[in-house]
């Protein structure tokens, strides 16, 4: 009796674990609990917990009758997502051609892919039932005391609070991240696109589109890795470039000589705070090609040709870089500020006792603790510069683009994503696109992201 | 001797100061010159993008008269009103899902807590608006895009997955001591209590900032508005009004108009994040100050 209690308890101890899984429902339940596999809730009902019984069941009835009445038929129409064309039809009797609505893969694939989702939640909802309906019975077996209605509903805010805090912003990101992410990574997988005219009709192609993708002999192929190679440099440009200037500045101002620190701090911090679509579309027309940097410059007799900040690739390239340091240093001088009067002070008087030049403290003490306090912020502004939209599209256009070419020279994935599924509509392609953005992303992101310091050390300050 | 290598060291050290003020007054124009240009711009007399002098010629107001009067072709008025409404809305919906996520990962310990956490990094790493054709789709399904319907799809959009920008919350959730916690669980609160009389009034910077960067996030979006709005003209926020007015067949009339409105749009915004820059700094340093 004592070494079952004792184990009881080891169990227990362990992360999270309860005696009351479905196995043991299973197993070691009893007909009534067996019976609510079938019907759930009916354990709880016969344990006078009959709201909460009463609510597995309508749920359980709730998801039979939408199955019957439209989940079998989405299910059923997802391996051929539809055959049925809309035909012309000549109606005799009102002398009219009529349409018959014709299948649309669509609906069918969207229709499918959230019918697939209901059902999962089902499962985990008839789980839930079943291991209440257990535990309820084991309660009752033992004397315990089973929960009413009343304390339910109080224990969410107590022992359950996660579960009353976290159901309506779950939701939310389920209905509108993971149920469309799911529905466009399985449009990878189809030839939904305006080529070859599958905009209504479409089918399943398995990989054809990922291999086009990769495949360097193919059009598309070749975009695809030059606009990966150009995405990557940019990535790598704009965060390093950002990073350590922003830094070099946040220093220079927080110097101990450095007079109106909080007037410089003000002047750089006011460049951000502008809206950036604002910005960057003001800069995007003061470097056309008569816009105020060339007249300027023209009229000052510097140049006597406009410069080709957006027509050229090279100066293209540069510019957006250059654009987007200007971008970029307020923000890591503001988010690297707090964090440098929270160096150690003597770790400085220590290196000016030994010699060190500023130069030196900047890359033996600066850096190595701002890169281990700041890796996850460096992990999301690389992230976020693989996938910065707004600068490349408001500012370039993704131009200069070569004749012929889907992508232009300064196209990042994601702005070519944008092209391909919203101007030429070629959505699988864009979909093969998104998901290899995320593959470059994933395996960098992750690696780093679980051997930084402040992952490891999370409870550190508690 | 001694004498004259500190002087020479002190002089060395004016010049460099003198130096360093000089880049940051340098830099300093840089950044604030387009911001310099837009608002002359907006006060400009002549029409057109095409400049000739940096200093307009004549100044007026008609360009912010023209801005909130002429309605006939993109109605600026409105599209401030529809934004400002949308920005209401989703500051206070995604307020309430970040600091009630961001407070469960950092508070309370539960089975599903850090596979949540990493699955939501996973779901940031997929570019943003992949998804967005296919949320058209769904807002279409469901009938929220035609018609009034746009401005709750807008809404939806802009807050349904805020939930998932928890980092910063969290990370300033997570310097408030447990003993604070605890100390309220000894006394009888229960952990919902703790929220809110607890935790909650320790972090006033995180609320502020939290809700300003979700009252800003409406204003500066411009690509899932276009997308969601398309040719409902009715319905687009300020950034696509803007946008607009540099299209070919506006921009000889509007150009000086867009930089009025740019203006109007960017001084309580900017007004806005200066304020909250400061709460962003003192939640990044922690709550309770050692």
């Amino acid at each position: 009796m004592k070494k079952q209690s004792v184990e009881k308890k080891k169990k227990a101890g362990k992360d999270f674990q309860t005696p009351y899984t479905l196995t043991n429902a299973v197993v070691k339940g009893n007909v009534i609990t067996k019976l609510s596999l079938l019907i759930m809730g009916l354990g709880n009902i016969c344990h006078k917990q009959i709201v909460k019984g009463l609510m597995f069941l309508a749920i359980e009835v709730g998801y039979i009758f939408f199955m019957i009445k439209s989940g079998i038929y989405n299910l059923s129409m997802l391996p051929s997502l539809g055959t049925q064309e809309q035909v012309e039809v000549w109606n005799e009797k009102k002398g009219i051609y009529e349409y018959t609505a014709g299948d649309n893969s669509l609906l069918i694939l969207l229709y499918g892919v959230a019918t697939i989702f209901l059902t999962i939640a089902f499962i985990i909802a008839w789980k839930e039932s079943v291991k209440s309906s257990y535990k309820a019975e084991v309660l009752a077996k033992e004397g315990k005391h089973l929960n009413t209605f009343n304390e339910d509903i109080k224990s969410l805010f107590d022992q359950n609070l996660h579960k009353l805090l976290l159901s309506l912003p779950l939701t939310g990101v389920l209905a509108f991240t993971v149920l469309p992410l799911v529905f466009m990574i399985t449009m990878a997988f189809t030839n939904y696109s305006k080529q070859d005219d599958h905009l209504v009709l479409f089918d399943w192609v398995g990989l054809t589109n990922f291999k086009k993708v990769l495949n360097m002999q193919d059009a598309i192929g070749q975009t695809f890795w030059s606009v990966l190679g150009w995405t990557i440099i940019w990535a790598i440009f704009a965060t390093f470039l950002n990073y350590i200037f922003g830094m070099i500045l946040a220093i220079v101002i927080n110097r101990k000589e450095t007079h109106a620190k909080g007037f410089w701090r003000f002047c750089f911090i006011l460049s951000i705070a502008v809206p950036q679509f604002v910005s960057l579309l003001i800069m995007r027309t003061m470097l056309n090609e008569s816009g105020a940097v060339n007249v300027l410059l023209k009229n000052a007799g510097i140049i006597n040709k406009s410069l080709p900040f957006w027509t050229d690739a090279t100066w293209a390239r540069v510019t957006v870089i250059v654009i987007n340091l200007w971008v970029g240093i307020p923000y890591t001088m503001m988010q690297v500020t707090g964090i440098l009067k929270n160096i150690p002070a003597e770790l400085y008087e220590a290196a000016k006792i030994d010699g060190a030049t500023p130069v030196q403290t900047f890359f033996k003490i600066t850096l190595p603790y701002m890169l281990f306090v700041t890796t996850p912020y460096l992990i999301t502004t690389f992230t976020g510069n693989i996938n910065n939209f707004n600068v490349i599209f408001l500012l370039s256009g993704g131009n200069p683009t070569p004749v012929g070419k889907t992508a232009g020279k300064t196209d990042l994935l994601v702005t070519w994503l944008y092209k391909l599924t919203v101007d030429k509509q070629f959505y699988n392609l864009g979909a093969v696109i998104g998901i290899m953005t995320f593959i470059v992303l994933a395996i960098v992101a992750l690696v780093t992201y679980r051997n930084s310091g402040s992952y490891k050390d999370e409870e550190g300050f508690q | 001797m001694s004498k004259q290598i500190t002087s020479s060291v002190k002089v060395r050290k004016k010049i460099t100061n003198v130096i360093v003020h000089v880049c940051l007054a340098v830099l300093a124009v840089i950044w604030l010159f387009p911001i310099f240009w837009v608002i002359l711009t907006s006060f400009r007399a002549e029409k057109g993008s095409y400049v000739s002098t940096f200093f307009p010629k004549s100044y007026t107001l008609k360009n912010y008269v023209k801005l909130f009067t002429d309605t006939q072709v993109l109605n600026f008025p409105k599209m401030f009103m529809n934004t400002l409404i949308i920005a209401i809305f989703v500051c206070i919906i995604s307020t309430f899902f970040v600091l009630s996520v961001s407070y469960c990962m950092s508070r309370l310990r539960f089975k599903m807590r850090k596979p949540f956490m990493n699955v939501a990094m996973i779901l940031g790493l997929f570019p943003g608006f992949m998804s967005m054709v296919a949320v058209y789709y769904i807002l279409k399904a469901i009938g929220l895009s035609e018609g009034s319907m746009i401005r709750v799809a807008l809404i939806l959009v802009y807050s349904a997955g805020s939930g998932l920008g928890f980092y910063v919350a969290k990370g300033f959730f997570d310097t408030i001591p447990k003993s604070l916690d605890e100390a309220a669980i000894l006394d009888g609160c229960t952990k919902f209590q703790v929220f809110t009389k607890v935790t909650m009034p320790l972090s006033k910077p995180i609320i502020v900032y939290t809700v300003l960067i979700s009252f800003i996030g409406p204003w500066i979006d411009f690509i899932f508005a276009k997308v969601i709005c398309r040719a409902n003209a009715d319905y687009y926020t300020v950034s696509i009004g803007l946008w607009r007015m540099l299209e070919k067949e506006y921009i000889d009339n509007w150009y000086t108009c867009f930089a009025a409105g740019a203006v109007c749009i960017s001084i309580p915004i900017a007004a806005l994040f200066i304020y909250m820059q400061r709460y962003y700094v003192d939640g990044m340093t922690g709550a309770v100050k050692g």
